[in-house]
């Protein structure tokens, strides 16, 4: 295949940046999108310019790190796969490709589509853990907990923390990433002591980091690779009301 | 900042704002339809009149729509408050925009309201004001002297452009309601399996009947004034 990509160029986060034009050629269907821009950069490193910068870890859709925004949508246009399990015949030969980072004031650009998501890991410091002493390993089904909860929590729980819903929102709002985490913990009996404290601090966290708020467009829930449902953010607003009315933080 | 306060200026507090005035608007929309609706009685407007009459004297009417006036300037300043936010969240936007992961009205929220705004300034300067303040000529009903509202909606929807404007405007604000009726309970954390497919049907009806409903009145009022 041969493609035209049109890929973000920024320096460092404090250049403006710009969308510059490439061409790659002979490119196999079979390869992953990360693959086509590893061809890429092994044609530019040749050539001796800069390489695209981008970032990915794992490469089986489980980490998180991976994250660009191909055509306007974030982990390109399939649905619940992240930028690596994406292959490139899910493109047409000579299709022009646009390559943007995560946009968002939270999620400063490092370097061309590097993007700083440090904002999701000072969210969870915030009150995104357990920091009871829930003892020895418990006897299986000691504590009861329905299949159907346990399942929910399960799914809360799959969020990788990626950062797609931000940037798929059209106000970057980070309510489906903090309200999967919330939903995690808030659904099982661990999380139960610190529940309102939790839900109060991270949402705290999520406006300092400057997030912007809810439209319920669902588009995060769309582009999700876990696809986190809406339901987690109903969840996160009454437990944040019910919290605030009731905990005794001031 | 006290707690409450701190609450109340949250991403949640203030979408919580939203969605409370939201529902009340879409309440006192439907009492406003039903009332008006008796524009289109053949009487020569004597329902109508009275109806007016009755809702511009009732004190209770009267707190009601003090409080509509001000629920719907909470609605529009927190709805800036909001959009604020959001613009500033996203900072730098994408060369490239999908909109295949939502729907467009519920992207232009903010866009769709401020035509509704458009359209309340010259709704209300039209015909509140006018009622309110200006010279309204009167009618005799059962011997009592009431002012005749009646006479004042018939000539103003003698102007076809007058009709084709809140048509428009009646469509927009279907595309308002399409998204924010059940955007509303969803806000408020109701989401349940059993009660939000029922809501989200509601609100497709909703957002679709009562509009209709308005524009049928300036509709009619045209035709049979032609
Ligand atoms: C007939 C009058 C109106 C009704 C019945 C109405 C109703 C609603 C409802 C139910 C919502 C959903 C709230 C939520 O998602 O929690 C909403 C959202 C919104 N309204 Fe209105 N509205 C009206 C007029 C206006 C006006 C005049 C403006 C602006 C000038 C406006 C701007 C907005 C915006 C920007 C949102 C989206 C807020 C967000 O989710 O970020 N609305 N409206
Ligand atoms: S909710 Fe989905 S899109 Fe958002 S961070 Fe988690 S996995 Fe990524
Ligand atoms: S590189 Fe780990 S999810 Fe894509």
């Amino acid at each position: 295949m041969n493609l035209t990509l049109k890929i973000w160029r920024q320096q460092d986060a404090n250049t403006k940046g710009e969308m510059k034009t490439y061409e790659v050629s002979d490119i196999s269907p079979d390869m992953s999108f990360l693959e086509m821009l590893d061809v890429l950069n092994e044609i530019l490193s040749k050539k001796g310019e800069d390489p695209v910068h981008f970032d990915h870890d794992c490469r089986e859709g489980i980490c998180g790190m991976c994250s660009m925004v191909i055509n306007g949508r974030p982990h390109g246009p399939k649905q619940a796969i992240t930028t690596c399990q994406l292959h490139m015949r899910s493109f047409k030969d000579g299709d022009t490709i646009l390559i943007e980072p995560w946009r968002a004031t939270a999620f400063p650009v490092v370097k061309d589509l590097v993007v700083d998501r440090g904002a999701f890991d000072r969210i969870i410091q915030a009150g995104g853990y357990i920091s009871v002493n829930t003892g020895g390993t418990p006897d299986a089904n000691e504590i009861p907990i329905p299949k159907k909860v346990a399942d929910e929590a399960f799914d809360s729980a799959t969020c990788i923390g990626c950062g797609a819903c931000v940037a798929a929102c059209k106000n970057a709002s980070a309510m489906l990433f903090v309200s999967a985490k919330v939903s995690q913990l808030a659904l099982l009996p661990q999380g139960h002591v610190e529940r309102k404290t939790r839900v109060e601090k991270m949402v705290a966290q999520m406006d300092e980091e400057g997030f912007g708020a809810c439209t319920n467009t669902g588009a995060c829930s769309a582009e999700c690779p876990k696809e986190i449902s809406l339901e987690n953010i109903a969840r996160l607003n009454r437990e944040y009301v019910g919290a605030r009315l009731s905990s005794e933080n001031i | 900042m006290s707690w409450f306060s701190k609450t109340l200026n949250s991403t949640i507090g203030r979408k919580i704002f939203m969605s409370l005035t939201g529902i009340f608007l879409i309440l006192f929309l439907t009492v406003h339809v039903a009332g008006n609706l008796q524009l289109l009685i053949p009487d020569g407007g004597k329902a109508f009149n009275i109806y007016a009459h009755t809702m511009g004297t009732n004190p209770f009417i009267q707190v009601v729509s003090k409080l509509n006036f001000a629920f719907i300037i909470v609605h529009i300043i927190w709805s800036i408050l909001l959009t604020r936010q959001n613009m500033a969240a996203r900072g730098v936007g994408y060369a490239a925009s999908s909109g295949a992961s939502s729907k467009w009205n519920s992207r232009n929220m903010g866009a769709l309201g401020t035509v509704i705004l458009i359209f309340l300034i010259v709704h209300l300067r039209k015909f509140w004001y006018v009622f309110k303040f200006g010279e309204v000529p009167t009618t005799t009903i059962d011997g009592a002297e009431v002012p005749n509202y009646f006479l004042v909606v018939n000539e103003a929807y003698s102007y076809w452009y007058y009709v084709v404007f809140y048509v428009v405007c009646l469509i927009v604000i279907a595309g308002h309601l399409n998204h924010g009726f059940q955007s509303a309970f969803q806000t408020l954390g109701l989401n349940h399996k059993k009660y939000t497919p029922f809501i989200k049907a509601v609100g497709a009806l909703y957002s679709i009947i009562v509009p209709l409903l308005f524009a049928l009145i300036p509709v009619m009022m045209f035709l049979r004034n032609l």
